[in-house]
């Protein structure tokens, strides 16, 4: 198929591998990018919140004709039990500046101006093309893929695997492990379209003010995961994701744990009278730290979810994705540029400079954050919101019980249903995890 | 008893774009009498419900609604009861939004 060698391969054109192809062929170099869907984001699912700090390093002035929905004013976490939601909200004018720090976007549409970037850097793009297999020359170092196009092999000096979360050609190579059960969610999501004034009336919005809402609690059912809500223009991205480990023990339903999600009161009276227009599914990587696999080796380096780069604990993974994508661009090009051979020893360049950055420093402060929640899920996900709740209605609710009475029925209820040193365990070990 | 067993999925496939390759499955299930129980969590684990229960109690994966999200392949490729690939180039779900 294609005869010319070169300097380097992206594999995808997600996050990760659109900020490497384009930081690549923004230095000169020779770049071929690869990407299975019909148009780069055609296979891809976010929420979506996209972090401006992140984007901008990589083309400064996107704001001006990227397609971006909504600038965020408010974001917003729900506890949530089966008829209450008892929530946290952080709004700020402040938000409302010159250069907003966060949006959000469609993931298929924002793909497809990236790539169009990508495409104006100078990088060659495949699209419709997946690549089946790493090729390797007899010391194993890598030299290009095989695709499943005709006469599909191509060669290059390296190869940057940025195919996300399930990515078949690094694991196939045995360059990194499959994900596990454990280790990776699955998230559900629909996109529910409702007139621009009902979404703005519906959520205290003016112009292109937005907001997110972060769920999770008995939503859940017990198991680890979290809900979303988006505001978009014209669109509600709605979804709920636990792990797939979780999944396989309970035997509940993806798309039962949605529409469970969407009937809850108070998350029915956001998308009432909605046409929903797609329901999509993904894996997101939620190993943290300490699933982090070899990012370099002879000929290669892995980005983005395909190194379980992703912050469960923010919901951060594009930025992580486009920042190691773009490091490892970096990384290449410095070796390329002294003329020296891509090789591991080489190449570990790329791992020094992403230990430098939050990428690296984030995930490391959260690194016993996932095992934690994992092991303690019950309490996390099902005790903890029903007790809170029931505190709240306590609280609230004016019944001619003496307050100190209600107190004392609360921290009854809390020590009852976790005891005392439940409570203390899991508050040290939050915080420990936390730090 | 759950509500959602009102809930029908194929309600939902049916508001995404697909080009299905024609007689290219790329999932397929392994031969098997009696379904592991890896097989039998697919059942309710894949979100756009590709895998059912034969008359005979096997578990068989349709994939012409598949979202290509890869849960099956976490569960079910280590013991090797599926063999899971990714759709030819261009073919499979199109998302619009994602
Ligand atoms: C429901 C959900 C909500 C999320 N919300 C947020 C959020 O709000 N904010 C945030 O920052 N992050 C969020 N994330 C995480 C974020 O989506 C990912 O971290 C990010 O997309 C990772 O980018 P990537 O480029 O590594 O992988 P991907 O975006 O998955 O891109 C991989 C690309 O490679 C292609 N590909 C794979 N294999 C091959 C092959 N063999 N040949 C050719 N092409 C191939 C795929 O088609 C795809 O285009 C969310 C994720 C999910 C699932
Ligand atoms: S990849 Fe996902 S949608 Fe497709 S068959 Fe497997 S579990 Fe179902």
């Amino acid at each position: 198929m294609i005869q010319e060698r070169f300097d380097a391969i992206v594999v995808g054109a997600g996050m990760a591998g659109n900020a490497a192809a384009l930081t690549m062929a923004e230095r000169g170099m020779k770049v071929l990018q690869l990407e299975r869907g019909e148009y780069a984001g055609s296979k891809n699912v976010q929420g979506a919140i996209l972090y401006a700090d992140m984007m901008e390093k990589l083309i400064p002035d996107f704001r001006e004709d990227a397609p971006l929905e909504r600038h965020l004013v408010e974001q917003r976490f729900w506890m949530m039990d089966d008829r209450s939601h008892v929530g946290m909200h952080y709004r700020s004018e402040d938000f409302n500046e010159e250069r907003p720090n966060r949006y959000t976007i469609i993931r298929a549409q924002f793909d497809k101006w990236f790539s169009s970037k990508v495409r104006e850097a100078g990088a060659t793009v495949l699209y419709e093309t997946t690549a089946t297999e790493l090729v390797r020359d007899n010391y194993g170092k890598v030299r290009g893929v095989r695709t499943d196009r005709r006469d599909g092999e191509i060669q290059a000096d390296v190869v940057v695997l940025a195919e996300g979360v399930n990515g078949l050609l690094g694991t196939r190579a045995g360059l990194r492990a499959r994900p596990t059960p454990d280790k990776v969610a699955l998230a559900v999501k629909e996109m529910h379209f409702l007139p621009r004034e009902t979404i703005e009336a519906r959520f205290n919005l003016k112009d292109d003010e937005g907001v997110v809402i972060e769920a999770a609690g008995t939503i859940s059912r017990g198991m680890t995961g979290m809900g979303f809500i988006y505001a978009n223009k014209e669109s509600i991205s709605l979804g709920i994701g636990c792990l797939v480990a979780d999944f396989q023990r309970t035997g509940e339903t993806p798309y039962g744990l949605l529409d469970h999600f969407k009937k809850h009161p108070s998350v029915a009276s956001l998308i009432a009278g909605s046409e929903v227009k797609e329901y999509s599914a993904h894996l997101i990587p939620e190993g943290g730290y300490r699933a982090i696999p070899q990012l370099y080796g002879e000929g290669w380096v892995v980005v983005g979810d395909a190194a379980q780069f992703n912050n469960a604990v923010h919901r951060e993974g594009s930025n992580l994705a486009m920042t190691s994508g773009r490091i490892a661009a970096e990384a290449i090009s410095q070796v390329k540029s002294r003329r020296d051979g891509m090789t591991a020893k080489n190449l570990s360049l790329y791992k020094k400079m992403l230990d430098e950055s939050f990428v690296i420093k984030d995930l490391k402060k959260y690194k016993d954050l996932p095992r934690l929640m994992h092991t303690n899920c019950q309490s996390f996900f099902l005790t903890y919101p029903q007790l809170v709740s029931r505190a709240m209605q306590n609280f609230v609710r004016v019944d001619g019980t003496p307050k100190v009475d209600k107190e004392k029925v609360t921290i009854k209820s809390f020590v009852k249903a976790r005891s005392w040193t439940g409570l203390f365990g899991d508050a040290v070990r939050f915080a420990r995890a936390w730090r | 008893m759950n509500a959602e067993q009102s809930v029908r999925v194929e309600d939902k496939l049916y508001y995404n774009r697909y080009l299905v390759d024609v007689g290219r499955p790329h999932v397929k299930v392994r031969r098997h009498t009696t379904p592991s129980p890896q097989l039998l969590a697919l059942l309710r684990a894949c979100p756009a419900r590709c895998y059912e229960l034969n008359d005979k109690g096997q578990v068989e994966v349709a994939v012409d609604g598949c979202i290509e999200c890869g849960t099956c392949r976490v569960i079910a490729e280590p013991t090797g009861d599926i063999e899971w690939n990714y759709p030819r180039g261009g073919y499979g779900v199109l998302f619009k939004f994602g």
